[in-house]
């Protein structure tokens, strides 16, 4: 998916758990979200540490958008 | 009933014309059988005969494509067959790419059955074996009985319009397409042969060959994040409570575009998953960890993004072709581009 | 350790005033064994039901099967750790109702899923069409959370099967299989000569209805490990999955593991089976990572020289599965692996969704995508109306006259990963 949208020549940053597929289909800016059922959240902490913590992705994700890359780039948060 | 009507297209070399110094013979239609006909003739029995013949030198067919190619499906065409063969090249390889160019020709323009044979290793194979079935041969016309006895029954079934099994069945190389059918043994007796063989250094065949996966070029970077506009886009099936569109849990046959103006949160009473792949108890529970408006909307509010692009799209991961979600990608892209979107961010469970 | 089948075939079930088997049939007293289960207060009502061979009968959804079996001789009970107290199994004797099954069934979440048909079209897929089934339809009460549901659905089925497994203790079997692993050094003195193999076996462990269970412990909670062959076929390894149920190992498959059957056939004569590794599917990427490094570890230290690997399910376990791979190849262990294929209903589309060069050597048990069309039956058990929702099924897949047409993933262990089918795709 990341790569047909990707064709348009509109950057795409992909959260996703499984880095690894992410990185075979051919996604170029890559955040790893935490586990597969809630990949932006985390059940065990409460809601607003939860938050906080989704925050903190999408501001990584975001920060991959701003930056330039010419290969696959995993941006790491944690 | 009356016989299948078979037109044969073959080289100089099997018409006994001669061997590269004949290379350059015209294509010519003879009303008789020549050659390896009279071996798929046999093979026919009561079923098809071979009422033409289309010979063609290999150098004159491969330096002249357009013109031989449309001579060649002329002649082809006035013998008004419902089957045609070519070949087989074996490890010939002008002859293959003829073959080949040939066999795609018919199906695509004549519509008709056809069905070539060739060596695995033929450029002709790899060039044709998505367009047309090639039997996998030998390399050489000393696989030419072993050929036929493939050929033939595969051309019969193919003009009666009978069910085409997998390429391990029918002797025809893979194609592309994945087809099921029944092994002789199961999964884990052929396994563990296959890991024996391997073992002792021997040659194994895999079932699946992996494949080799393609790349994008990155999009640019956004230079002004406070200006821009950021679209959501998630595989991880995140759709309005009640699945309107009723997306399916796995291989999902389409995908949902959802109003997402002046949505601040997604909570349990109004947003659910319709992804059947993982445990959707905690998505159910709060789709923001999937889809994360609750962040995004604040941060839009701050001032740190421009805007959130007032449509989400959401499809179903789980069990979906590769090729279903690049279509609905492609799709997505589109409205997208034509909406303005500046960058996307994209979620997976 | 040493463990003996006695097999005792059986032709049929039915219900009776007594609960016992006879002349190959099993009888069950109804209402003894829906007491039994109900004793679980989360259930509020329970059915049961018999499918035979050829029957124009279709079970859905199917949740789980499970093979009657009961320890005659030797340590602990069937299904330790669950059903029976903690022991460690797979030596002495167990007697097995060959030909017969427990399958549950009843409504759990939004996609549960598998089907079962006793005859037609769908029956050539699932091997249950060719087992007598016993089938328990559970109620849950009312307002009871999902993830307590899905346990008593599982325990009802596992308590059934033990059940109607006891019957056959005072039986004489038929038929007498023995299966032997030994320690490692008497393996290398004993076969110097032959290729060490293991096999690494990959268990479900995403969640709720994805999860598998060993001697009790939750696989997702737990590291790799390693298990021999027969405590698999004493009931060590449960399903606690059906989702997308075409790759999915019921019980009976675990019971049944065929990589195992087929590795003892060989053992002795082209290679030494060595034993059996256990490793989880889990959601995070820092478990696949940690999983797999340990299967790779294990393998190197065991002294291998090949391993097969089994898959279950699809999609992000397909990482699981190449990294496993992977490492065990850069371990010098040579793999085969087996798995299935989502490639499209068309066949076109790339089927997996992770993929790397050294898996060389790929089984396959077929392309769950394609679609098949299942004419109506007789008789349903269970809900034919989720048809439209299960893994594989879509919109207007259930037809008026109760016909189905959907994706091969709605059946019941159609593209099993254990290669326990002869379905493939090319």
């Amino acid at each position: 998916m990341v790569k047909a949208i990707e064709a348009y020549g509109i950057p795409v940053v992909h959260i996703a758990t499984v880095v690894p597929i992410s990185q075979t289909v051919g996604a170029n800016r890559i955040v790893p979200a935490i586990a597969i059922p809630h990949p932006l959240g985390n059940p065990a902490l409460t809601h607003e540490e939860e938050k906080e913590l989704r925050r903190k992705i999408v501001e990584k994700a975001l920060e991959a958008l701003e930056t330039p890359v010419d290969e696959q780039t995993v941006f790491e948060w944690k | 009933m009356s016989k299948l009507r078979v037109v044969h297209y073959i080289n100089q070399f099997f018409a006994n014309i001669g061997g590269e110094e004949k290379a350059d013979y015209k294509p010519e239609l003879r009303n008789e059988i020549v050659g390896p006909g009279l071996a798929f003739s046999q093979a026919f029995g009561d079923e098809a005969e071979i009422v033409a013949t289309v010979i063609c030198g290999d150098s004159y067919f491969n330096e002249n494509v357009e013109e031989a190619k449309a001579t060649v499906l002329d002649m082809i065409k006035s013998q008004s067959p419902d089957l045609v063969i070519c070949g087989p090249a074996f490890n010939a390889g002008r002859y293959g790419v003829a073959c080949g160019t040939v066999a795609a020709a018919v199906k695509k323009e004549l519509g008709l059955p056809v069905v070539t044979g060739m060596y695995k290793e033929n450029p002709g194979a790899d060039m044709f074996k998505k367009d047309v079935y090639i039997v996998s041969t030998k390399n050489s016309a000393a696989g030419m009985r072993d050929a036929v006895k493939k050929m033939a029954p595969l051309a019969i079934k193919l003009a009666k319009g009978e069910a085409i099994g997998a390429s391990a069945e029918e002797g025809y190389l893979p194609n592309g397409l994945r087809k099921n059918f029944f092994e002789k043994k199961r999964g884990s007796e052929r396994a563990v042969e296959m890991l024996v063989k391997k073992l002792s250094g021997k040659e194994f065949e895999t079932e699946y060959e992996m494949p080799s996966f393609d790349r994008v070029a990155p999009g640019p970077a956004i230079k002004d994040m406070s200006k821009a506009k950021i679209a959501l886009v998630t595989s991880g099936g995140i759709v309005p409570k009640g699945n309107p569109d009723h997306i399916e849990s796995s291989s999902a046959s389409k995908y949902g575009q959802y109003d997402i103006e002046g949505v601040t949160d997604l909570t349990a009473d109004t947003y659910e998953t319709a992804h059947g792949g993982y445990d959707p108890v905690y998505a159910n529970e709060d789709a923001d960890r999937v889809l994360p408006v609750d962040v995004i909307t604040d941060l839009v509010k701050e001032g740190r993004i421009g805007s959130l692009h007032k449509y989400y799209y959401a499809t179903v991961g789980n069990g979906t072709a590769v090729a279903s979600a690049k279509k609905y990608a492609t799709e997505i892209g589109k409205k997208l581009i034509d909406d303005h979107v500046d960058a996307v961010i994209l979620t997976s469970t | 350790m040493k463990l003996e089948l006695g097999i005792i075939p059986i032709n049929d079930i039915q219900f009776g005033p007594e609960s016992k088997v006879e002349n190959g049939t099993i009888y069950v007293n109804a209402d003894e064994l829906k007491a039994l289960i109900l004793e679980d207060e989360a259930l509020k009502s329970v059915e049961l039901d018999i499918a035979r061979p050829g029957e124009s009968v279709r079970i859905m959804p199917v949740k789980d099967v499970i093979e009657p079996r009961v320890k005659v001789e030797g340590p602990g009970a069937m299904f330790p750790g669950v059903i029976s107290k903690v022991a460690t199994v797979g030596s002495g004797r167990t007697n097995v109702l060959r030909g017969s099954a427990v399958v549950t069934t009843g409504k759990i979440v939004g996609f549960q899923e598998g089907i079962i048909d006793m005859s037609g079209e769908g029956a050539k897929y699932t091997p249950f069409s060719q087992t007598n089934n016993l089938v328990v339809i559970c109620e849950p009460v009312d307002g009871l959370a999902k993830h307590a549901h899905e346990q008593a659905v599982r325990l009802a089925g596992l308590k059934a099967a033990d059940y109607v497994g006891k019957l056959a203790k005072d039986i004489v079997a038929e038929e007498v299989e023995t299966y032997e692993t030994v320690s490692v050094k008497e393996g290398i003195e004993k076969y110097p000569n032959l290729p060490r193999v293991a096999y690494v076996l990959m268990l479900q462990s995403q969640g709720l209805m994805h999860d598998t269970y060993v001697y009790g412990v939750d696989m997702k909670q737990s590291l790799p490990t390693i298990l021999n062959p027969t405590e698999i076929m004493d009931g060590a390894i449960l399903s606690g999955n059906c989702v997308s149920a075409c790759d999915k190992n019921t019980t009976y498959h675990h019971l049944n593991n065929p990589v195992i059957k087929d590795l003892f056939a060989q053992h002795g004569k082209t290679l030494n089976f060595v034993g059996v590794i256990i490793t989880n599917e889990n959601v995070y990427l820092a478990d696949k990572m940690r999983s797999s490094d340990w299967t790779s570890k294990l393998c190197k230290w065991l002294g291998l020289d090949g391993a097969i690997v089994s898959q279950e399910g699809f999609g992000n376990p397909d990482t699981d599965l190449i990294m496993n791979c992977k490492k065990i190849e850069e371990q010098g262990v040579k793999t085969v692996i087996i798995t299935d294929e989502y490639a499209g209903r068309d066949g076109a589309s790339q089927s997996l969704a992770d993929a790397d060069a050294a898996a060389n050597a790929v089984v396959t048990g077929g392309n769950a995508n394609e679609v098949i069309h299942l004419g109506p039956m007789d008789r349903v058990i269970g809900y034919p109306e989720v048809a439209d929702i299960i893994a594989g099924g879509f919109d207007g897949s259930l037809q008026k006259d109760g016909s189905i047409v959907a994706e091969l993933q709605v059946i019941t262990g159609a593209t099993n990963e254990m290669g326990f089918n002869k379905l493939s795709a090319r």
